[in-house]
């Protein structure tokens, strides 16, 4: 249940071929997310799965049947939109019931089902209201309600915390993630946040125009990313990538090194001059002018009184300097 | 979001609306455009024979046609110049703050909605009248002459007539677009120094002309085929004082029984709009969204 | 701007504007006020007219001499009747313009919408022959299919307009929820386009109600309706200003009201989209 492979899946839109080929596998019980930048064709290969394009070419196999000339109601999937999607004219109850409703299920098996799900996701209060007349968190749940109701293979979710702010962001991303606990059904979730990615993915799937970058466990990622576009995408702020003499110098075209592991102060090899400096209390970001380094961004820890104009020394941490050759791949 | 099966259930159901419109296009227009070059009257049936451009030839050269079309045009420009400068000033008007808003806009939207024959007809008798209309009785207040208006300035009356109706239509169009004016740029100008006369000049203006030409050309569709008004009140006349090319055709066509000549120049009247109507496209084509 | 005008200004503005609307509104008003006046009074000065005597029997004569009803019932079979059968033939082709668009979308819906502006009297010579030659001369039904024709292009391009305003989304859920095709559009897309076909359905009432060339050239008497029985009162044995008034009263004022709710339709069906 909730087993998906891909193969040699492809996708062109007239003359351009917005996905090249992918071939990829999701585990059953699995939280898959695709991420990368806006335009990398995540949202597309979401698509693909849940049946609303069709495919120029290769095989998407659900449990192990060739559902790529199926229709999106016949594949068993269930999706989240960007934008929810609810019906306007329908109350939330009959928002939940529709695929239920769809399928031909008695009223009374219906009626379980939907308060079922109200419940799980808090909406008791809300069933008689329309859409319209929720907010922006309500809405996402009642969405997720509609998907969870079918008792679906797999879910998909297409950027579905894009539309609401910081804060409910950071509560509807556990809210999430507590589901796929308790479903422990497959998801498929489409994001261009890496933070939503490390925080929720059993693995991740890093998309760039069309290809994927790399398949991995968000710690695989952050720890060995297999080449440079990788290692700039995870990461937040920006792994710092130096080339010139002193990537030379560690046998590279190219050396990474995460702001947070760059120890400042003492006789560190490194020497620059403090540009901006970023204070948030927990953590302090340093940009700072290195010469021959360029702009570094360092991260320390707690309060750190320095500020523009400074003179500072840093220090790499041993072994995490990754090496990157001039391919962009990563060295052994 | 198409897929296979959807573009052939599409095309299947865009048939009978273009079927429909491509024949009458193409059916009644070539009818005309064949009747054009034959010598057919209604009155000697039987007896057509092809004649070549002779219609189109006589059709023009006849007195009446110079004069219908300089009425045509009058016409279609007097109407615009009334309806156009008084919808700009209206719309600004209704744009400021006032008690009752709701109901001076029906007061002045509603001449729209009133068919053109009571339009002409009551403008003409309750009016016009030169011995019991309104303006005849006013005149007699006042001591002076009534004006027999439908005599002695046919078209000019008209003018008012058909501008009375179509007033509404350009004032409802500029009132909408004016208070779809970003009030955001506004006040940015004013943040830049910018005083009401300026604001009015340079954004105001610019964003009005793109609506301001939509009103010139609809209206310039719609007033080239004015008729109604024509034919309830002066029949085109005194003689063919008020006669537009419209009236013309119909008046050779079915009153003459002149089918060849009717046809020919309803052909010419379809050339003049066609003209128009380039124009239109090309402004409509960059607001399409398709 | 958020500022409030000044008391003094807003007065000033109301009184012009209160003037202008009441001087442009007036041969309305002055039907009104005539059709309840007798014929005798009403040609009267406009002073004494408004302060004679008020009655029914204008109303009364205009039903009784001229079969005023049949004339209604013409208007609203051919206004309802051609807009019933507009929308059957658009909706389906505004729905696949609107959902699967192609390439040539765009130009079919302007070619459909430049057929508006072909001038009737382009093509009057061939319908009247036509009408008359297959018997549909004065009849309701020849009628109902020109008005059809006419107002076709509007009606498809406003349906366009609000299929388009659907999000696409809410039908691709649809699809995901197990729709068939039937009840995606029976389910999802009707219920939330119901209000824009109510308000297509307004415009185009409208319009062919007050649609004055053919109904003028290819009706007499039996399948007339009102603009062609308003226009026989132009003769000079119809001048009877109180009836006149009182006939066209009635003519108008399903309109009036009716075109009060569609000035939005109005803007949206009669500019094409270039102002909104």
């Amino acid at each position: 249940m909730g087993q998906i492979t891909l193969n040699q899946v492809r996708k062109s839109f007239g003359e351009v071929d917005v996905i090249p080929g992918i071939d990829l596998s999701v585990e059953d019980g699995e939280f898959v997310v695709f991420v990368g930048p806006s335009g990398c064709g995540k949202s597309t290969l979401l698509r693909l799965i849940a049946g609303l394009e069709d495919t120029s070419g290769g095989v998407i196999a659900i449990d192990g049947m060739d559902a790529t000339d199926l229709p999106p109601a016949k594949r068993r999937l269930a999706m989240v939109f960007q934008s929810y999607a609810l019906y306007p004219h329908m109350s939330v109850r009959k928002n939940i019931a529709f695929p239920l409703k769809m399928a031909g299920m008695d009223p009374a098996e219906q009626e379980r089902r939907v308060s079922h799900a109200a419940k799980i996701l808090n909406l008791g209060d809300y069933l008689d209201r329309r859409p319209g007349q929720l907010s922006g968190g309500q809405r996402q749940r009642v969405a997720i309600g509609r998907a969870i109701v079918r008792e679906p293979a797999a879910f998909l979710f297409d950027e579905p915390l894009s539309n609401l702010d910081a804060a409910l962001r950071v509560s509807m991303r556990q809210e999430i993630s507590e589901l796929h606990q308790t479903l422990k059904t497959t998801m498929i979730y489409v994001t261009h946040d890496q933070v939503e990615a490390m925080t929720m993915a059993d693995k991740i799937v890093v998309l760039n125009a069309g290809r994927i970058e790399q398949v991995g466990s968000p710690m695989e990622l952050y720890r060995s990313p297999a080449n440079l576009f990788v290692a700039g995408f995870i990461g937040s702020p920006k792994m710092n990538l130096i080339d010139g003499a002193e990537a030379a110098k560690h046998g590279a075209t190219t050396i990474g090194i995460r702001p947070e592991h760059i120890d400042i102060g003492g006789e560190g090899p490194w020497e620059g001059v403090v540009g901006l400096s970023e204070h948030l209390g927990s953590d302090t970001f340093l940009k700072v002018n290195a010469g021959a380094l360029g702009t570094l961004t360092v991260r320390a820890s707690g309060e750190v009184m320095m500020h523009h104009g400074d003179s500072i020394r840093m220090s790499p941490q041993p072994g995490k300097i990754l090496r990157f050759g001039a391919d962009g791949k990563a060295m052994a | 979001m198409a897929t296979a099966h959807s573009r052939t259930a599409a095309r299947l159901m865009l048939s009978p609306a273009v079927i429909l419109l491509l024949l009458w296009m193409i059916v009644p227009l070539g009818m005309t455009l064949y009747f054009s070059f034959l010598r057919y009257n209604l009155l000697m049936p039987g007896m057509e024979t092809f004649v070549g451009f002779e219609n189109y030839y006589y059709f023009v050269n006849q007195p009446a046609f110079w004069s219908a079309l300089s009425n045509t045009l009058i016409l279609v420009l007097g109407v615009l110049c009334i309806t156009v400068i008084g919808g700009i000033l209206l719309a600004l008007l209704l744009d400021q703050p006032f008690w009752g808003q709701g109901i001076v806009r029906v007061l002045v939207i509603a001449p729209f909605f009133v068919m053109p024959t009571v339009s002409a007809l009551v403008w003409k008798n309750m009016f016009m009248n030169p011995v019991n209309g309104m303006f005849a009785h006013v005149a007699k207040a006042l001591g002076l002459q009534p004006y027999d208006f439908l005599s002695h300035a046919p078209l000019a009356s008209i003018i008012l007539i058909v501008a009375w109706q179509w007033l509404p239509f350009a004032t409802l169009i500029l009132l909408t677009a004016l208070q779809s004016l970003d009030r955001e740029q506004q006040e940015a100008a004013e943040m830049d120094g910018a005083g009401w006369m300026q604001r009015f000049v340079y954004l105001t203006v610019p964003h009005l002309t793109r609506s301001i030409t939509v009103v010139i050309l609809i209206q310039t569709i719609f007033l080239l085929s004015v008729f109604a008004e024509i034919l309830v009140t002066t029949n085109g006349g005194p003689g063919t004082a008020s006669t537009n090319l419209t009236y013309l055709v119909y008046a050779q066509s079915l009153l003459n029984y002149d089918v060849g000549g009717g046809s020919a120049g309803g052909i010419i009247a379809v050339i003049l709009a066609n003209i128009v109507a380039i124009f239109l496209m090309r402004m409509i084509g960059k607001n399409l969204e398709a | 701007m958020a500022r409030k005008a000044s008391n003094t200004s807003k007065a000033v503005v109301t009184i012009a504007a209160w003037s202008i609307g009441f001087l442009i509104f007036f041969p309305i008003l002055w039907i009104i006020i005539l059709g309840f006046k007798s014929e005798a009074d009403a040609i009267k000065t406009p002073l004494q007219v408004l302060f004679s005597d008020w009655t029914l029997r204008s109303y009364h004569d205009v039903q009784e001499r001229s079969n005023y009803g049949r004339h209604f019932w013409n208007s609203v079979i051919l206004s309802v009747g051609s807009t019933v059968i507009a929308l059957a033939i658009a909706i389906p082709a505004a729905w696949s313009m609107a959902f699967v668009p192609g390439r040539r979308t765009k130009d079919l819906l302007m070619w459909m919408l430049s057929t508006k502006m072909m001038p009737a009297v382009g093509v009057l010579v061939p319908m009247y022959l036509l009408f008359r030659d297959f018997g549909l001369l004065d009849s309701r039904i020849g009628l109902v299919g020109v008005l059809t024709l006419i107002n076709l292009p509007i009606v498809v391009w406003m349906l366009y307009t609000y299929f388009k305003e659907i999000p696409g989304e809410i039908l691709e859920a649809a699809r995901m929820d197990g729709a068939s095709l039937k009840s995606e559009i029976l389910y999802v897309l009707t219920p939330m386009a119901v209000p824009g076909i109510a308000s297509t359905m307004l415009l185009n009432i409208i319009l062919a109600w007050n649609e004055a060339f053919w109904t003028l050239q290819l009706t007499t008497s039996q399948a007339a309706p009102l603009t062609q029985f308003i226009a026989s009162y132009s003769s000079p044995e119809g001048l009877f200003y109180a009836k006149l008034s009182a006939a066209s009263t009635m003519a108008i004022a399903p309109i009036l009201i009716l075109g009060w709710f569609s000035q939005k339709q109005l803007v949206r069906g009669l500019t094409f989209g270039a102002v909104k």
